[in-house]
């Protein structure tokens, strides 16, 4: 299993052809309060940078954007009932969605960990 | 609101980054968003008090022969029957009859001390300058800040360190003395709950703030949760959910249009104004009730059925509601209590439903109410 990070702070985690997406918690930190979270559908095809889900604090909405391309094989239900998760276990219970990677060398211009906490360090 | 890159320091800006305040621009300047949390801060103002700095907002001294008297040109309220320590909420008209501002006003011994929003400071005080008579004195008093302190415990908290302030009813307001530095408090606020509004010199007020923050009441809170309370106690924010292009009547401000105005009018968008109050205006603004969890936020267009009948002007989650709210334009024939409309969202539709407000009813210190 690795751990990929975009400069838009969500992490993927990839495991063979399949992975999972969520938000870092410095993005979390930055949001404030998560009130709602929107995952996409099971069967949707999200291309590397666009739309994927919307996060939204008290304050505001935002997107998360796809860090590759891929099928969503699985959104996370329990965002719904409680998306505060997002908050206390970003990077663990708060994942968004899962999705099967459609071209795997998209990877290869992500951040691994250390890449990123330098980026957000420089923040 | 205003997104200005260059943004300008208030007096206690400091003050609010040694607190881990979270720093954004606001009406030009760099105001705190954030301490800890919205909603950690909201809630406490709600069961505690929340100080919030308000400093950015415009402070004037209207002065010279008969200020009130002149300000009614321009106002619909009845500001010359205000008595020495009275206040009154207002709203500035331009020609039309559109809401340029929205202010308070205090009848004080040196004149009519008024409070106009900091994003439009700058122009209300131009607009007062060229429809004031020049016998009418106009002081911006750039050198005093302005703190708010709001929610249950406001008033023993501040009474502790300023003896006294207890003695003031809602929209009531006088001068207090912090050991020997004068300050000029109104139990006023912004936020549904009892509370004060603390104007006072700018190089003295981070020792207030301090002094305020060390009792156990009291903690400093942002921007955010401000917007949140203002919310749900139904309270319009300027520039969202009035503007020039809305009357008072469809602003839901008829009550500043005062009974004396109603049969005498005489002032800017009268004609307008009164005609709206005796037919109902063409379109109001309304509290919404959200259905589900999803946020419906300013500019989301409401529908009945197929017809767009309105807008949404303000609109977010709700801490003590525990819901999203939001406030909008609606129609006349889709805006009395209880419609059903829809808003759309990212392509979705959402049920709403026009809501009575405030959403949490507010908890003013009102003279002659029984508490």
């Amino acid at each position: 299993m690795t751990r990929y990070f975009t400069d838009e702070h969500e992490w993927i985690e990839v495991e063979g052809n399949t992975a999972t997406v969520g938000i870092t918690d410095y993005a979390q930190g930055q949001l404030g309060d998560i009130v709602f979270a929107e995952v996409p559908a099971v069967g949707a095809t999200l291309s590397k940078g666009g739309d994927a889900a919307v996060v939204e604090s008290v304050k505001a909405a935002s997107d998360v954007y796809a860090p590759v391309s891929g099928t969503v094989t699985e959104g996370n239900d329990a965002l719904a009932d409680d998306p505060a998760l997002v908050n206390s276990d970003p990077e663990g219970a708060g994942w968004f969605f899962k999705l099967e990677l459609s071209d795997p060398s998209e990877l290869d211009g992500l951040m691994n960990a250390d890449a990123y906490k330098a980026f957000v360090d420089s923040l | 609101m205003s997104d200005d890159t260059e943004m300008r320091e208030l007096p206690l800006g400091d003050w609010h980054r040694a607190k881990g305040a979270r720093m954004v621009s606001f009406a030009g300047y760099a105001m705190p968003i954030q301490y800890k949390g919205i909603m950690a801060e909201h809630l406490w103002t709600r069961e505690n008090a929340g100080l919030f700095d308000v400093s950015h907002m415009g402070q004037l001294i209207l002065s010279g022969d008969k200020p009130a008297e002149a300000l009614e040109a321009l106002v619909p309220g009845d500001i010359s029957a205000l008595k020495e320590g009275r206040m009154r909420y207002s709203l500035l008209l331009g020609a039309d009859g559109g809401v340029l501002d929205d202010l308070m006003v205090a009848a004080t011994p040196t004149g009519l001390y008024v409070v106009v929003n900091g994003a439009v400071k700058h122009q209300d005080i131009a607009y007062l300058r060229a429809n004031l008579p020049g016998s009418i004195n106009i002081n911006h008093l750039e050198d005093r800040a302005l703190l708010a302190l709001q929610g249950p415990k406001a008033v023993e908290a501040i009474t502790r360190i300023v003896p006294g302030v207890d003695q003031l009813y809602f929209m009531e307001a006088d001068l207090f003395l912090w050991g020997e530095v004068p300050l000029w408090i109104s139990r006023s606020g912004y936020t549904g709950e009892d509370g004060v509004e603390i104007s006072i010199a700018a190089d003295l007020v981070e020792a207030l703030a301090d002094a305020l923050c060390a009792q156990p009441e009291v903690k400093p809170i942002g921007l955010g949760a401000r917007d949140s309370l203002r919310l749900e106690a139904g309270l319009p924010l300027y520039g969202h959910d009035m503007d020039p292009t809305t009357d008072p009547v469809e602003s839901n401000a008829s009550f500043a249009v005062s009974k004396s105005r109603r049969v005498e009018g005489g002032f800017n968008g009268a004609d307008r104004i009164l005609k709206a109050l005796a037919g109902g205006p063409a379109r109001k603004l309304v509290g919404l009730s959200v259905e589900g969890k999803m946020p419906v936020r300013e500019g989301a267009p409401i529908f009945a059925g197929e017809v767009q009948v309105g807008v949404v002007t303000s609109g977010g989650f709700a801490p003590s509601v525990g819901a999203p709210i939001a406030m909008g334009y609606v129609a006349a024939g889709h805006n009395s209590i209880g419609t059903a409309l829809e808003a759309e969202v990212r392509g979705k539709r959402v049920p709403l439903a026009v809501a009575a407000m405030p959403f949490i009813p507010h908890r003013y210190h009102r003279r002659g109410a029984s508490k």
